[in-house]
């Protein structure tokens, strides 16, 4: 079992000019699982993107370091190379590249991919077809979610920030993309922050803590308890 | 032996036919002259800097029976090399294609110019220096799944090939023409003509795979006829200026046509794609797609034209050309033209040029795809989308091996 730890402080960042996060703080170690909650616009998306380093995404100010590694300013794939991967909520269609040429481009042994991939892919319910076509072309968007699961449980990073993965997935699909995501908490240690608008989602992780993200900064955190009352109350408590 | 002297038709030999069409074509491009790039469809081009002079016909004997192409290593199909000295044609055709020197078919003199126009000075310039025109004639009804493959070996000098495919009534055939060899020297203007009969069914590629100089300029010219159908693939990979002008006539109601082009240019190259769609008979389709990219200093031309004319109701027309420009020095330019004299008929055409999608780009990367990689992998990508949907399987599988050696030499920006 691995032992890393991603730690943002005091983070903040601008998304297409404007300032968008105010000071985010949280320290995920491996195997836990952290759950980020936030009204529309309060700058889940885009933390996910200032971790992964997606350019038009500045970081202003504050530090992401895994196991002690400055991540900012570091382009996203040395980031990935650090460990850090990101499940997008929208995955990005790309005409004429396959997952598995893609992945081995990241640097799986291509001995391995098309097993490895089958397995993850018969995991999630992918069809097994699809490996072979174009990254999310023409693909639904539950099955360009268990793509993005597919690709995480592949490459085995030891970070993985999910952006709303599960939208667009039936609830089937939910279980098994989160009992993949569980198994690898346990298997090799991966370390979760998931992004969600659902109760549901933290129920199927078995989240260890919450967070609630308001106005690009962490109001509070909390055990699954947080969830419950959010659920009961909104966000209006947490607003300033 | 230079170009175009008053004897060059009788020197090269042949029937008298051909002696003929050689003098006529020859005085035919006497009387229009070199294009220039004030013409529409020499618009971009270093037409210009073109010295008919500096070249004279091509002398040089090389091996022809060979080429280096892997895809080739399991082809057992039909073979046929062309060099600027002679042409070299196995003595098993496949069932129902009669593939003979023009010098030595009946109806080759009936056949020669009956689709390409010596109005257009490169066929002009063809017809004139043609030493001897290669036929592939395939008889009604003949169904054939294997290609025939025309290797086309450029020396130095000038080569003006010619190649006449005429498809009779409900013939399927398929032919690829592959153009490799050339130095700074060559000139190359070959001319195919392409004649689709009732019914008929072809699918055709033009692989140009010269090395990166020279001049090529080519002309293909073909017309279809009721209900038939051509298919056409062509990449231009190699010559310093590479032009290819495929014309399509949709002769025959009901006739289709499908292009998809590609261009990759890198260096100091020039690709140069001009196209017409000539909706002539009522309830035509054609349907064309074209990817090119460019990095280096080098660039792209592509103009298209989409002619729907007076009683071609209900047809139906698509052009699509997309560039990716890969480095701040490459360039491409594209011109989609319409010219519609008919009212119930639909046409759509979109063109763009860009560099590589940013969202593409991060996306891959984010899985860890160093840069460089990740603009090959797009590049392949971009171009393998295209090859993917060309049912032309030997004629891609040549294409992508060139694109992916191409791709593995060139830093892209």
């Amino acid at each position: 079992m691995s032992d890393h730890v991603l730690t943002v402080s005091g983070l903040t960042a601008t998304a297409a000019g404007k300032e968008v996060l105010t000071g985010v703080n949280l320290e995920v170690r491996s195997g836990e699982v952290h759950v980020i909650m936030g009204p529309n616009g309060s700058g889940k998306s885009t933390l996910a993107h200032a971790l992964m380093g997606r350019p038009g995404t500045v970081v202003t100010g504050g530090s992401i370091k895994l196991d002690g590694v400055e991540l900012v300013g570091l382009p996203a794939h040395e980031r990935a190379k650090a460990g850090l991967f990101l499940a997008l909520q929208q995955p990005i269609e790309v005409p004429g590249v396959s997952v598995r040429d893609a992945l081995v481009a990241a640097g799986v042994a291509p001995e391995d991919v098309s097993t490895t991939l089958v397995n993850e892919a018969e995991a999630v319910g992918l069809r097994t077809a699809l490996l072979d076509r174009p990254m999310n072309v023409d693909l639904s968007g539950g099955e360009a979610k268990r793509n993005e699961i597919v690709q995480l449980a592949t490459l085995r990073p030891a970070f993985a920030v999910l952006d709303e993965i599960d939208s667009g997935l039936d609830v089937d699909a939910l279980g098994s993309v989160s009992r993949r995501i569980e198994s690898a908490t346990k298997e090799w240690g991966l370390g979760v922050l998931a992004i969600t608008h659902f109760q549901r989602l933290l129920d199927e992780l078995h989240a260890d803590t919450i967070h609630v993200l308001v106005n690009g900064a962490i109001v509070q955190s909390g055990g699954p308890e947080l969830a419950k009352e959010l659920e009961a109350t909104g966000y209006a408590t947490f607003a300033k | 032996m230079p170009l175009l002297t008053s004897d060059t038709a009788a020197q090269l030999g042949g029937p008298e036919w051909l002696v003929a069409r050689r003098e006529a074509g020859a005085a035919t491009f006497e009387k229009i002259g070199m294009p220039n790039a004030r013409d529409e469809v020499w618009r971009y081009s270093p037409i210009g800097d073109l010295d008919l002079d500096r070249f004279s016909l091509a002398q040089e004997n090389i091996t022809l029976g060979e080429t280096s192409l892997e895809a080739f290593s399991n082809f057992s199909g039909t073979v046929v090399h062309v060099a600027a000295t002679g042409i070299e044609i196995p003595t098993a055709s496949p069932n129902g294609i009669t593939l003979v020197k023009g010098s030595e078919y009946g109806e080759a003199s009936e056949l020669f110019g009956s689709v390409a126009n010596d109005a257009d000075a490169m066929v002009a310039l063809n017809s004139a220096h043609v030493r001897d025109p290669l036929i592939v004639d395939v008889a009604k009804g003949s169904l054939n799944d294997e290609p025939v493959v025309i290797v086309h070996h450029a020396s130095s000098g000038s080569m003006f090939p010619r190649t006449i495919i005429r498809l009779a009534d409900g013939a399927v055939a398929s032919v690829i023409e592959i153009f490799v060899g050339g130095d700074a020297d060559t000139l190359s203007i070959p001319v195919t003509e392409i004649e689709a009969g009732d019914g008929a069914n072809l699918r055709y590629g033009s692989l140009q795979l010269l090395n990166r100089v020279g001049w090529h300029l080519s002309t293909i010219s073909a017309r279809v006829g009721r209900d038939a159908n051509v298919m056409q693939f062509t990449t231009g990979l190699g010559a310093a200026y590479d032009r290819c002008r495929s014309d399509v006539e949709l002769a025959g109601q009901g006739a289709s046509s499908v292009l998809r082009s590609t261009y990759f240019g890198s260096g100091d190259q020039i690709h140069d794609l001009r196209t017409q769609q000539d909706h002539v008979a009522p309830k035509t389709i054609s349907d064309l797609l074209c990817k090119g990219a460019v990095t280096g200093s080098s660039r792209s031309v592509y103009t298209g034209m989409i002619k729907v004319r007076n009683g071609a109701i209900r047809s139906n027309a698509m052009q699509t050309n997309h560039n990716l420009v890969l480095s701040e020095t490459a360039h491409a330019d594209t011109v989609p033209n319409l010219d519609i004299s008919e009212n119930d008929v639909r046409c759509s055409h979109a063109s763009t040029v860009g560099p590589l999608d940013e969202d593409q780009r991060y996306y891959l990367e984010s899985r860890g795809i160093s840069p460089v990689n990740t603009e090959r992998l797009l590049v392949r990508g971009f171009f393998r989308d295209l090859l993917e949907k060309t049912p032309l399987p030997l004629g891609t599988a040549i294409a992508q091996e060139e694109i992916e050696a191409r791709l593995s030499q060139e830093s892209l920006v």
